[in-house]
């Protein structure tokens, strides 16, 4: 059923990505694509994939903008996936009821054997989170991992999305955001995180912490070096007497 | 948007066939047409026709068409879903609607009934094609008022314009069918503008600094993109040709929806001359073609949100 499911647990499993510690080493992609192209959506196909026009399936990009003007500038790495929002448009304009909101822990996911592969949800979602498999004729989407968290065959610390595993500056967490006592939650709160385009509506349950600001404005940062001494052309020693056999 | 052309093929077809079975409906009901046979199989056959290429062309671009009627389903949160079962469900008062007349030759009492149960579900199936787009907050080019207004108008002046053809070629043409397609001409004109002045109006809906929530650092610009190739959303999102060209295709648009078919319409009502079949015909071939070139810049002037996120400065 597309409709969005009003008596859930309050439970919203989601992501915290920290906008600060994030390197951009596009990791989280890389490991996304590694687990999910053989997990519960599987295969996240890719055509031409050493070629020219390079097109394939990825539920996690990393996006790197610069952000302000001049000494004040700074570079935000800035990965996108699924938000797992509260109000999905993706699932309510869903003509089939593939789109689906889980009860339990508010997971949206794609049924790839009730999908027509009208792509009108990928039109609905304003993030860009979906994309579409061409081979298999189905909309594909982040799935938080849901052969993971849940795997019991994984050692318990495993059981995260596979993008939170393998971040090495570990700005990626995995949570409950429907509970205000849960780690990620604080981890909001005490940061200002926050959700993307709140003015449309979606109620998305992944947040975003906001870079810190610099330290100090006022920190002259690195001396510059001396200059180097400049020679004229005049080399000394045993170099000069290279200089004079090169010459001739 | 990328304008997929399954989706124009339908939303242009399908809506002329709605609006000639609402000017079959409207002028059946009034009694200003009387339900002559042969001027009736045509006409009925025209719409359901049209109707059906449009529905069908609309499963083209479906990854899975087979599992179409799967989309009857979701029809409590869904406007496509709620398009496809009115879709569907206009046909069993539009063949009795067509049975009365046809074969019966009344259009009284009962089947009188059925054709106001046609022109309602024929309005309200139109309503909800328009609303698949408008429902779609991320695209502030279709999510506002005008995006229906521009559909419903467009259905019955394409409608009418083809009912005239079509009572021309039986000779059953009445000057209420020139007032009628010049009333439709007009305000399918007078929303199209109103909506191309909405969206010029916009610009600056979203923008990169609230889409990545970083505006309080300055001007957000994107510095690297995830990928060096196009990926499905940037092929699907990010169309840009039509925007490059706009003006001169909106004066096309303008020229071939409305005014070339609406002075030819016009010149056919009164004129007693030979041309006036000839004419009647070409305004609507052109008028068709106008209606797919409106289509194709609905879809191709569109922006989407989540090219923010790729480099596009407002949506």
């Amino acid at each position: 059923m597309t409709s969005i499911p009003r008596n859930s647990s309050g439970k919203q499993l989601g992501l915290v990505i920290d906008l600060d510690t994030c390197v951009g080493c596009h990791a989280c992609a890389v490991n996304c694509k590694e687990w999910n192209t053989g997990g519960h959506s599987a295969p996240l196909p890719d055509h031409e994939p050493f070629g020219a026009g390079t097109f394939g399936v990825w539920f996690n990009r990393v996006h790197t903008f610069e952000c302000g003007e001049g000494e004040d500038s700074r570079t935000v790495h800035f990965p996108r996936s699924c938000l797992h929002c509260e109000e999905p448009a993706c699932v309510e304009v869903c003509p089939t009821g593939a789109s689906y909101k889980r009860e339990e822990d508010g997971i949206v996911l794609v049924n790839e054997d009730l999908c027509i592969g009208c792509k009108l949800c990928s039109w609905a979602c304003p993030y860009g989170a979906r994309e579409y498999d061409y081979d298999s004729g189905v909309m594909k989407k982040c799935t938080l991992c849901i052969d993971r968290i849940y795997n019991e065959n994984l050692d318990e610390e495993d059981r995260v999305p596979a993008c939170v595993s393998t971040c090495p500056a570990s700005a990626r967490h995995f949570g409950d955001l429907g509970d205000p006592d849960s780690d990620v939650s604080k981890l909001v709160a005490e940061r200002g995180g926050y959700a993307l385009m709140p003015e449309l509506g979606y109620k998305p349950v992944n947040k975003y912490l906001p870079p810190r600001p610099r330290r100090s404005t006022d920190s002259p940062g690195p001396k510059a070096l001396p200059p180097v001494k400049s020679s004229n052309g005049q080399e000394a020693g045993m170099f000069r007497w290279l200089d004079s056999l090169l010459s001739r | 948007m990328h304008p997929a052309y399954s989706v124009i093929l339908f939303t242009t077809f399908s809506g002329a066939g709605y609006g000639l079975l609402i000017m079959l409906a409207l002028f059946s009901i009034t009694g200003a047409v009387p339900p002559d046979r042969w001027f009736g199989f045509v006409s009925f056959g025209l719409a359901f026709l049209m109707i059906s290429f449009g529905l069908i062309a609309s499963t083209y671009h479906l990854g899975h068409p087979e599992r179409a009627w799967r989309a009857f389903s979701q029809w409590k949160s869904s406007w496509l879903s709620r398009e496809g079962v009115l879709a569907v469900a206009t046909f069993v008062p539009g063949l009795l609607f067509a049975f009365g007349w046809i074969v019966m030759g009344n259009v009284q009492t009962g089947w009188r009934l059925m054709a106001g149960i046609t022109l309602v579900l024929s309005l309200m199936t139109v309503f909800c094609t328009a609303m698949i787009y408008a429902s779609l907050r991320p695209i502030r080019a279709w999510f506002n008022p005008h995006t229906v207004r521009v559909y419903l108008t467009i259905s019955l002046w394409t409608g009418s314009l083809w009912f005239s053809l079509l009572t021309h070629l039986f000779d059953r043409h009445t000057p209420w069918i020139g007032v009628a397609f010049i009333i439709a001409g007009l305000l399918a004109f007078y929303c199209k503008r109103k909506y191309w002045m909405y969206i010029d109006r916009h610009p600056d809906w979203v923008t990169p600094e609230t889409a990545t929530g970083l505006g309080d650092l300055g001007k957000v610009r994107l510095l690297d993109a995830p990928n060096t190739q196009e990926n499905y959303v940037q092929q699907e999102m990010g169309f840009k040709i039509a925007r490059k060209h706009a003006e001169k295709l909106r004066r096309w648009a303008f020229m071939c929806f409305f005014l070339i078919p609406w002075l030819g319409a016009a010149f056919t009502v009164e004129a007693d001359s030979w041309l006036k079949i000839p004419v009647a015909i070409i305004s609507v071939i052109i008028m068709m073609g106008g209606v797919m070139i409106e289509r194709w810049l609905f879809f191709a002037e569109a922006k989407h949100t989540t090219m923010l996120y790729y480099g596009a400065e407002n949506s």
